[in-house]
């Protein structure tokens, strides 16, 4: 199911995704086009399967044991789930940011330059440059800048989401997928976090799973609505919002369910 | 009476009881952690404090009079027919009497230093000013008067004369400078003369076993011969200065007289101490305390463990418990981090799990004897025959000694420190570890740069309840190296500073020791409570340096464990 007026090109396309959990089906037969540098959401009531889809972007789901993956997801031409696949490699690619922040036990500065480290980087003028800019971009610099070598910790819940956002890009992900990242935050900097949105479209293609409707609305450039494991509808945001094309999805929409 | 069987419904469904009864258990705890410190405090502690010297007399079994003096320990209410049987003489109508355990010292004149004596027939008690208590290499404490000192054999002060204490003073000053000498001259260097004997000796065995013979070995023999010869020259020059020390310190000595007359002739070298508690002010009994207290912590024991410090005893302690850190915890958080983080979960793991756990419980007395037969014989006898197998038939590793003693405790203690490390790592959040793998890590990448961090307060928490079983076991050092006597240090000057081969002495042995097979068992008492409590301070000094590292960890990653 694709958005009728889609033009830009296409980042990734799911292709017949079936994915299990032991015996349960999660996801039945899901096929879209997520268009590239644009903002996808997912929305839809709990349980319904749009955090377990975007958790198979970057192939999360492998560290659930019992999860079982069929189809195809085409990244830039090629296959995630292909054997010979380095799934280190993909999560390069394919950055996540998760529902509560999740800084890591070290200072704001080694926290945005773990992804380098890990690729083996050790200049520091190099890590220096891209903790600026990585900071920068997540419009997370000025507040920090002066204590750039304190526990990650001790920033508020807003500024530890936008550490992390600083970390993903800092390894200069294509995609960006973000699980609820404005769920456990105050209205303000959920705001923060929505005009980052804004700005990081600009260079990544973003897919966001949220419960808040609104927010789908104000951040996303297509919208798709999932339920029970079915894709449902997958539009542009104000042609869903406005004039969804089918029931269930106004009904949703509308507040009679979810 | 309704109204009251609904109060004490009421009462009860209130939940009062209930926390009465949290609060109770709490109170009984801790009654029973003070009471416990409090007692051994007393008991022990008070042991320093220079008690009066009193004397008295008495009228024996034989219906003699006798003059007594020394410290008094105990009193104690006993029946009267309990003293008519045992041959004295009480009155028709008493049926209660007190008698008093006297600490009378001169055990070479009396033959023994502590006795009961019934109040019937005792005079009124004294404290003369002139007493004094002499505290003796051998022999015990002196209780009596000072009459004179000699030199050699003129007579140099009476006690009659104005300088006689500040004779008295200096002259044990000298003494104990030149004992201090004597002491460090045997231990330090004629231990390290005897140390490279004992190498070339090694040397020269070595050789042999390597199968070097005819010219060579001759050669080799010249060698050794002429390094030999050195440090015989080099000792005899040592022991000159030694012999030349010693016939100093003989010079002086104290003439004594007991309470009952007869007169003791007391060496200055033998005396470690002369007080004269009647005449002390409580400033000066504090002073005292203090110079016993600090004498008991960094001494050395004499006389069977009843007299001296107790040193040796806290040095081999802490010593086994950092070897045991050292080795339990590598091998207990690499084993938690395999059993949590890689291994299969399924029956197989549970079985190991369960096993493990069971460790823990088995009486540690079994990982003595294990110890013994598998570490000491076993693994020991191997290790001498591939690496020393010039000093046998003298074993160097296969007999008891530091590092099996720390390798048995560091056995006994994996357990813990497996299921405290397991339980922290099944405590870090998941997200943080999908937070790593989504930049791009390895599980083991994510593993060592993030989890293994998160988790180290837990590991500590793990070290800490290993060192306080860890330093309060005692049944199984008994098999695997600990000692009522070490000659010496496991860490000293000579190489390789860390001796992990010696025997080691050990406080909670030493407790059993000193209250149990001691010949003394009066003069042992107050020892065993004050080595108690010292035990008990060692182990609440380490486990709160441990709790503060903790600490320090968990507040550097405070909020993602929470």
């Amino acid at each position: 199911m694709t958005p009728t007026a889609l033009v830009e090109p296409i980042k990734l396309e799911v292709k017949n995704l079936n994915l299990y959990y032991d015996q349960k089906r999660a996801l039945n037969s899901v096929s879209m086009k997520i268009p590239e540098k644009k903002v996808t959401a997912f929305i839809g009531p709990s349980g319904c399967g749009k955090s377990t889809l975007l958790r198979c972007f970057n192939r999360m789901n492998d560290l659930v044991d019992a999860c079982r993956v069929e189809g195809e997801i085409i990244l830039d031409g090629g296959n995630i789930y292909d054997k010979h696949v380095d799934v280190a490699e993909l999560r390069r690619q394919v950055g996540m940011v998760f529902q509560k922040p999740n800084p890591f036990p070290k200072s704001i500065y080694e926290n945005v330059a773990y992804g380098l480290r890990l690729q083996g980087v050790k200049s520091k003028r190099v890590l220096d440059e891209v903790v600026e800019k990585s900071l920068r971009g997540a419009a997370l610099w000025d507040e920090v800048k002066d204590r750039l070598h304190d526990n990650a910790f001790g920033l508020s819940g807003g500024q530890q989401q936008r550490l992390v956002i600083a970390r993903a890009i800092a390894i200069e992900p294509e995609v960006i997928l973000l699980d609820e990242p404005a769920s456990a935050l105050d209205p303000i900097s959920t705001l923060k976090i929505e005009e980052l949105i804004n700005e990081l479209k600009h260079q990544y293609t973003i897919v966001i799973v949220t419960h808040n409707m609104q927010q789908a609305a104000r951040v996303s450039d297509y919208t798709a609505f999932m339920y029970m494991g079915d894709l449902i509808e997958h539009d542009l945001t104000d042609t869903l919002f406005t004039n969804p094309g089918k029931k269930q999805t106004e009904d949703y929409i509308t507040g009679r369910y979810g | 009476m309704k109204n009251f069987v609904k109060a004490q419904a009421d009462w009860f469904k209130s939940g009062s009881p209930w926390i009465w009864l949290n609060g109770g258990a709490v109170a009984i705890c801790m009654v029973m952690v003070v009471g416990l410190l409090g007692l051994i405090a007393i008991r022990g502690f008070g042991h320093f404090w220079p008690a009066d010297i009193l004397q008295t007399s008495i009228v024996d079994r034989e219906g003699v009079r006798q003059i007594i003096m020394g410290e008094e320990v105990r009193a104690e209410i006993i029946p009267a027919a309990v003293a008519r049987d045992g041959g004295y003489t009480v009155e028709k109508d008493v049926e209660l009497i007190t008698r008093y355990l006297f600490k009378m010292g001169n055990r070479d004149v009396n033959g023994r230093d502590f006795a009961w004596f019934l109040e019937t027939g005792m005079d009124k008690w004294e404290y003369p000013l002139d007493a004094i208590s002499i505290e003796r290499r051998e022999w015990g404490n002196f209780y009596g008067y000072p009459v004179a000192i000699k030199e050699q054999d003129k007579i140099i002060s009476e006690l009659s004369s104005a300088d006689f204490w500040t004779q008295l003073d200096q002259r044990i000053e000298r003494a104990l400078d030149l004992h201090s000498q004597i002491h460090r001259i045997e231990k330090s260097d004629i231990g390290r003369i005897n140390k490279r004997m004992d190498d070339l000796r090694l040397e020269r065995r070595r050789l042999e076993l390597d199968g070097i013979t005819g010219d060579q070995l001759a050669k080799a023999d010249v060698e050794l011969a002429a390094r030999r010869a050195e440090l015989e020259a080099e000792y005899s020059v040592i022991k000159k200065t030694r012999d030349d020390l010693l016939a100093e310190a003989t010079r002086d000595k104290l003439i004594g007289r007991t309470a009952d007359g007869k007169e003791v002739v007391i060496g200055f070298d033998h005396i470690v101490r002369v007080t004269r508690p009647n005449e002390m002010g409580v400033f000066a009994k504090l002073g005292q305390y203090a110079e016993r207290f600090w004498e008991f912590m960094s001494d050395e024991p004499r006389e069977a463990n009843t007299e001296g410090g107790i040193f040796p005893a806290i040095f081999g302690t802490l010593t086994m418990v950092i070897v045991m850190s050292i080795m339990v915890t590598p091998f207990g958080v690499l084993a938690a981090i395999y059993l949590r983080e890689y291994a299969r979960q399924g029956t197989f793991l549970k079985i190991i799990r369960i096993s493990v756990y069971n460790l823990a419980g088995v009486p540690s007395i079994v990982y003595g004897v294990f110890g013994l037969g598998f570490f000491v014989y076993t693994l020991g006898g191997n290790l001498d025959e591939l690496f020393y197998a010039e000093s046998l038939p003298s074993p160097t590793f296969g007999t008891p000694g530091l590092f099996w003693a720390s390798l048995t405790l560091a056995l006994l203690t994996l357990p813990i420190v497996i299921v405290s490390t397991e339980e922290g790592l099944s405590r870090i959040p998941s997200t943080i570890r999908q937070g790593s793998l989504a930049l791009g890590a390895t599980k083991a990448e994510t593993l060592w740069k993030v989890v293994v961090p998160l988790a180290t307060p837990a590991m500590m928490t793990g070290l800490i309840l290993a060192i306080a079983r860890a330093a309060g076991e005692v049944a199984p050092l008994m098999l695997v190296g600990v000692v009522k006597l070490a000659p010496a240090l496991p860490v000293d000057g000579n190489y390789p500073y860390l001796h992990l081969d010696q025997k080691i002495m050990h406080l909670g042995f030493h407790i059993y020791d000193v209250g149990f097979q001691s010949p003394n068992v009066e003069a042992a008492r107050p020892l065993v409570y004050a080595t108690s409590l010292t035990l008990v301070l060692l182990i609440i000094t380490l486990n709160i340096t441990a709790i503060k590292i903790r600490n320090n960890l968990r507040e550097k990653y405070r909020s993602a464990s929470d």
